[in-house]
Parts: C-alpha cells; structure tokens; sequence
C-alpha cells in the first residue's frame, strides 16, 4: 500500500498498536526549555524516576532571558529562578545543556536544526507548540504540555493517536521580495486557524521545493497556526547539505547509510491524503496581518476587509473586536497602518537568512523617527555568523538594536514587551491580544517587510525597495 | 489525577470563538515552577484592569459564576501556545469540563492529563445552555455522555480511550513503564537500523 510521508515516519516509531485504537510511540529527540520542564522534572523526583535517555534530550533557557546584559546575569527573580531551575535539573538528570553565554545557546527550534539535532525521519517533541519547525526536515514533530514532557523524559515515548493527513501543494513562481513566510500566512488565511485540527500537514510541490531549510523551517514552525498536529516536508538534496558536517549529524559511514534511508521518506505515488489544497503564488504581494488572529491575512497592498467579508454574526462581532483592540477601522488602507515597535526575530524568522534579508533593506537607510527597532538572532551561533558578515554594522548605523539571543518579544516573557497600545510589525508567528504585552498590536510579516516598516515608520510594500 | 465521573454546577458562559492559551494564561505567569496557584490569574486580561481591579462585566466576575466549575465557550478553544498552564488555571480556578463545538489539538490533550473534561457539542446546544446559564446548574455525566440543564438534555461523543483515562483517573506514566521490555525491544532493534541516532556526546 503506498504511503505518505507522515505514514513512514509513524510506523517506523510504532512501539506496540493498542487495542483502543491507540499507540505507543517512541520518540528520538527531545528539546526542553526552561518555562514548561521544572514541573515535569519536579514529576520524575517525586516518583524516584530517572530520564530514560539523557542522549536523545537537548536543554536550553529561551523564552525568560535577557536580550541585552546577559553578562550581568537575570534581573527579574521569577525569570532568574526559572533558569537556574533548569540549571539545577539538567545536572541532576544528567541532560546536555547549553549554558547563557554559550554559543549554541538560543531558541530552542534554531539551535536543534542548528546543531544537528534534528535529522529526517526522527519523531521530535518539546513542550512548546512551534515544536512543528522541525517537520522542514522530514520530522513527525510537535508540541506537547508538560504532563508529555515528563512521560517523554520518563519513557521515552507517548501514547498517541494517529492524525488525519494534509496535502498543501505550492505552485507558481515567488515574486520579488515575497518569501516563505507569506506563503505560510497566505495558506493560514487559505485553511483557517482551525483548518489544520487533527491532522498533519505535508507542504509540496515546485514552490516548497526549491526554498532553503530555513525558508522552508519558517513555514513548518507556523502549522500550528492552522491548528496543525504538526507540518513536515519531504527531505532531499537541500536538506543533506544542510544536515553535512553538523555537531550532531551523522558522520562518515554512518552519514551515507543515513542518506540512503532518508532518501526513501517521501510520499509513494497514489498514496492518498484525507485533504487536499493547492494554492498558485504567482502574483502573490507580500503579506501583513491586520487582526488578532493568524487568519487575519490580507495583502499590503490592500485594504483592512470590512465587516461585509464575515460569515455570520460571530465572524463580524470577532472582526469588530479586532477593530477595536486593534485601533484600525474595516477599509482602512493598510499600508497607513503607523508602527512605534519593530521586532525581527523569534523562531520563524530568526535565522542568518532572514537577517541578511532585513539587512538588505536597512542598508543605508535609517529607522524612522520614534520607531524603536529590535533584531534578536536566533542563536549564539546566527549572532556571531552575522557579525562575521558585517550584518550587525548595517542595523545598528541604520538605528536598530542589535540584541543577544533568546525569543525575547515574540511573547514578551523577557523585559522586551509592547506598552499598551502600542504597534509592532513583527515577524514571530502570533498576534494574539496582549501576546507582545498587554493592550499591545501586532502586525506579522516577513523579516525584509518589518525592515520596511522600520525605515517609513508605517507598513509598507517592500517591493518598493527592491526595483 | 482525581477521576472524572459525574459533575453539577454552575456553568459560566464565555461565548468567544478562538480564545487561545495566552488569554486565559497570559506569559507573565508562565515563571512559575508550580502547577497550582494560577486560578487567580485565569483569563487575567479579560478579569482584570491593569491595576488589578475586578471588571464587573467580565463571565467569572458575575455573581452567578463566580463558583462556575464548567465553561461554555465557542469553536476553536484552547488554541496557541501548547502551555499545559491553561488547563491547569481552569483547575485552580475549579473549572473541571469546558465544553466548545471544538477545540486545539494540543489543548484537548492536555486536559485529560489533568482530569478536565474538554466536551463537544454543537454551537446551537451551547447557546440553549448559556441561555439558561445563569439559573440552571448543568449537569455532565461523562459514563452515560450527558450534559442537562433544566429540561435541556443532550448526548455527546468522546473517544473510548479518552473517557477511560478520566474516569478511572489514571496515571499515564505508570502505565507506560509496565511496557518497558516492548520500549527496550524497540531501541535494540532501531539501534542497529539507525545507529546514528544513539550516538550523541559520543
């Protein structure tokens, strides 16, 4: 029987098919961070249990920490005991971790890819949604609660129900200045925030195939805002060169034997999905987010949809509440749209690509007047990589802030966080009321398009830059 | 986990479509490394003014729901963040059984880990149980898959496996370690298809 590519990475981690209809799954890599693992190690001291394989999990502190004076160590005490909690039960379980001031240290979802971490085929969890990033290499991977994190640590695997399969076909062909993120946002307009419930999602097709991994991590990480399980892509060429010479790949005979498996995950002919969508993005603008929800979506070039595109009266009393929270009225033209915050980074868009393309835009330029403009790399790693390129020159003399890495303003649990009322054009993933701070406004888009934002102080069409 | 069989109470109409895990736990209390306590700060932004007064018209704040065990809530609830905190603010709260035509994968998961009932209805079910919310406790027999309310009664599905789990409160983790010989079949064999992946540190 021909099988889908979330078919073959599922039953090669089959442990035992329960009699319910359920199963045991064994899971190869485990990412842990500090906000959603100290009750889940507090779990195992309880009940005297160890973590079965310190080798298959990786630990790093993200979401609390500083972005600026890290040297000095955490002001915040909850943010402080938070971190050194999971200082403290990395050593006594015995789980590799990579400390504050190291390199490697990051978001979690750039340091796995980053290190090696994450290879095709594995199954990979982490207590937190943005987990599905690492599907761009083929991984059945996904986000869990910390009730999973501690049976993970404790077992190694999970008890799991097999989801619904997903195709999103890519065609066409990328316009100047549009990127994988608004193909990420266009598609989560497509299908919803709820489009992706219960099942997994395969991104293909010309379009899909012929990104980066980073471009095409950019697009994995946001299948949770399709209320995915998770989102994979088949791997292939591009994905081994990545994957070659990294800390934790594969190496000599072992990394050909590898190559040879990986070459057989993908999707059989005639192998039949539950869903099916294709979208064309030739001709497609760059993307912005007008609401507070992901779904939100329209093109910059247009203006923000009236009332009259709401399917019934829950829909128009939902988009009439994002007005209000917003500060915008339906019809207004979104490029007017003025912003006081600019925030480039997260673990959508914090990688060297995504900063090489915000730095294009901001060279020679300047961030405009009372717009204060924040670039947070991804990782230790990304940081150095581009201050080796001269990348942190181009920002800092064009105005923006050049910060130490961490998720900082993607969910503002650091000091990095929006006052009330004020507008941010951002390329994180959610805009969620109050998600950058309480009362705050979010506008998501792509790395180049927030550099845009930046430099004219509204939103605006990055293309204009580029002719 | 305390088991969940049968469960009477208020019910607290919250009639939103979409309300994600960062509205009812905002990050700020996300620093904890406890389960309990977060009951307070439940749907913090919609319960609280900035200075941490009471808005009178937010559901919870109302006389009549003030002790609400259960939620009445729109499609699409628990979305976001994968925060296992949001379920247990409910808890803490004493919110036991939310019940929404839909719910986020992730969300709807972490509530059977914490004995919370998330339940499925249609919309239109919902609405006649909100409509008499505020004078009528509401009923959830999970064994029987009822939900009453006065004279309104309605049927509902759940997966066998995950009723099983509520009703006789299990623990998960145990269940699983009696299956270690299948677990440690399982890496002898993938240890020698894939050897790269038992390598790190190596």
């Amino acid at each position: 029987m021909p099988n889908t590519l979330y078919d073959k990475v599922w039953n090669a981690h089959v442990v035992e098919d329960r009699p319910d209809g359920t199963a045991l799954i064994y899971i190869d890599r485990h990412l842990v961070h500090e906000v959603t693992s100290p009750q889940a190690f507090e779990g195992l001291r309880m009940s005297g249990r160890k973590v079965r394989r310190p080798d298959a999990t990786l630990a790093v502190a993200d979401h609390n920490v500083p972005t600026v004076g890290r040297e000095n160590g955490i002001a915040d005490p909850e943010s402080r005991e938070q971190v050194q909690t999971l200082e403290h039960n990395v050593k006594e379980f015995g789980v590799p971790y990579f400390d504050l001031m190291s390199d490697q240290q990051g978001i979690v979802h750039i340091v796995g890819p980053e290190q090696g971490f994450t290879l095709p085929g594995t199954t990979v969890v982490c207590g937190d949604s943005h987990t599905s990033t690492h599907g761009a290499f083929g991984a059945l991977a996904f986000g869990i609660g910390t009730s999973e994190v501690e049976h993970v640590l404790a077992t190694q695997t999970l008890v799991l129900k097999k989801s619904k399969t997903m195709l999103l076909h890519v065609d066409g062909t990328l316009g100047k200045g549009v990127t994988s993120k608004d193909i990420i946002l266009k598609l989560i307009s497509m299908i919803g925030t709820a489009g992706g419930t219960g099942h997994v999602i395969e991104f293909a097709g010309p379009v899909i195939e012929k990104l980066s991994m980073e471009a095409r991590m950019s697009i994995c990480n946001m299948s949770i805002e399709a209320g995915a399980r998770a989102g994979m892509i088949a791997p292939d060429d591009i994905t081994f060169a990545y994957l070659k010479g990294r800390p934790m790949a594969p190496k000599g005979a072992d990394w050909d034997k590898a190559v040879a498996y990986w070459r057989t995950l993908k999707t059989d002919k005639g192998a039949a999905y539950d869903v099916e969508y294709r979208l064309d993005i030739t001709d497609m603008p760059p993307q912005v987010t007008w609401g507070t929800s992901p779904e939100t979506v329209a093109d910059i070039t247009a203006n923000v949809p009236t009332t009259d595109a709401a399917h019934n009266a829950e829909h128009k009393a939902a988009m009439e509440r994002m007005y209000d929270y917003m500060g915008i009225t339906g019809g207004q033209k979104i490029e007017d749209i003025a912003v006081d915050k600019v925030f480039i980074g997260s673990c959508t868009n914090a990688r060297i690509e995504d900063l090489r393309a915000a730095a294009a835009i901001a060279k020679g330029r300047h961030v405009a007047k009372n717009v204060q403009a924040l670039v947070v790399p991804g990782s230790g790693l990304v940081r150095k990589q581009a201050e080796a390129e001269g990348l942190d020159k181009i920002f800092t003399e064009a105005g923006f802030e050049w910060r130490q890495p961490g998720c900082s303003m993607c969910l503002a649990m650091n000091a990095d966080r929006l006052e009330p009322g004020e507008r941010c054009a951002s390329t994180s993933n959610r805009n969620f009321e109050g998600r950058q701070g309480r009362g705050g406004r979010t506008h998501l888009m792509s790395p180049a398009m927030a550099a845009a934002a930046a430099i004219t102080g509204h939103l605006a069409d990055v293309r204009e830059f580029i002719k | 986990m305390d088991k969940f069989t049968t469960l009477t109470a208020p019910a607290a109409p919250l009639m939103m479509e979409n309300v994600d895990t960062d509205l009812i736990i905002p990050k700020q209390f996300l620093k904890t490394i406890k389960r309990t306590g977060l009951g307070k700060n439940l749907f913090n932004d919609l319960r609280y003014t900035q200075d941490g007064q009471e808005i009178g018209n937010f559901v919870l704040n109302k006389p009549a729901y003030r002790k609400a065990g259960i939620l009445l809530a729109g499609q699409n609830f628990g979305c976001g963040s994968s925060r296992e905190h949001a379920p247990w603010s409910l808890l803490d709260f004493g919110i036991r059984c939310v019940i929404a035509p839909s719910f986020a994968d992730i969300f709807y998961g972490n509530c059977f880990k914490n004995g919370i009932l998330p339940l499925t209805l249609p919309m239109a079910a919902i609405e006649q149980l909100a409509a008499v919310a505020d004078t009528t406790p509401v009923t959830v027999d999970l064994k029987n898959q009822t939900v009453k309310a006065g004279n309104l009664s309605f049927t509902f599905d759940i997966e066998p496996f995950r009723k099983t789990v509520l009703l006789e409160g299990l623990d998960d983790i145990g269940q699983t370690l009696q299956k270690t010989k299948a677990i440690d079949g399982f890496e002898a064999k993938q240890s020698t298809t894939q050897p790269w992946l038992y390598q790190e540190g190596k």
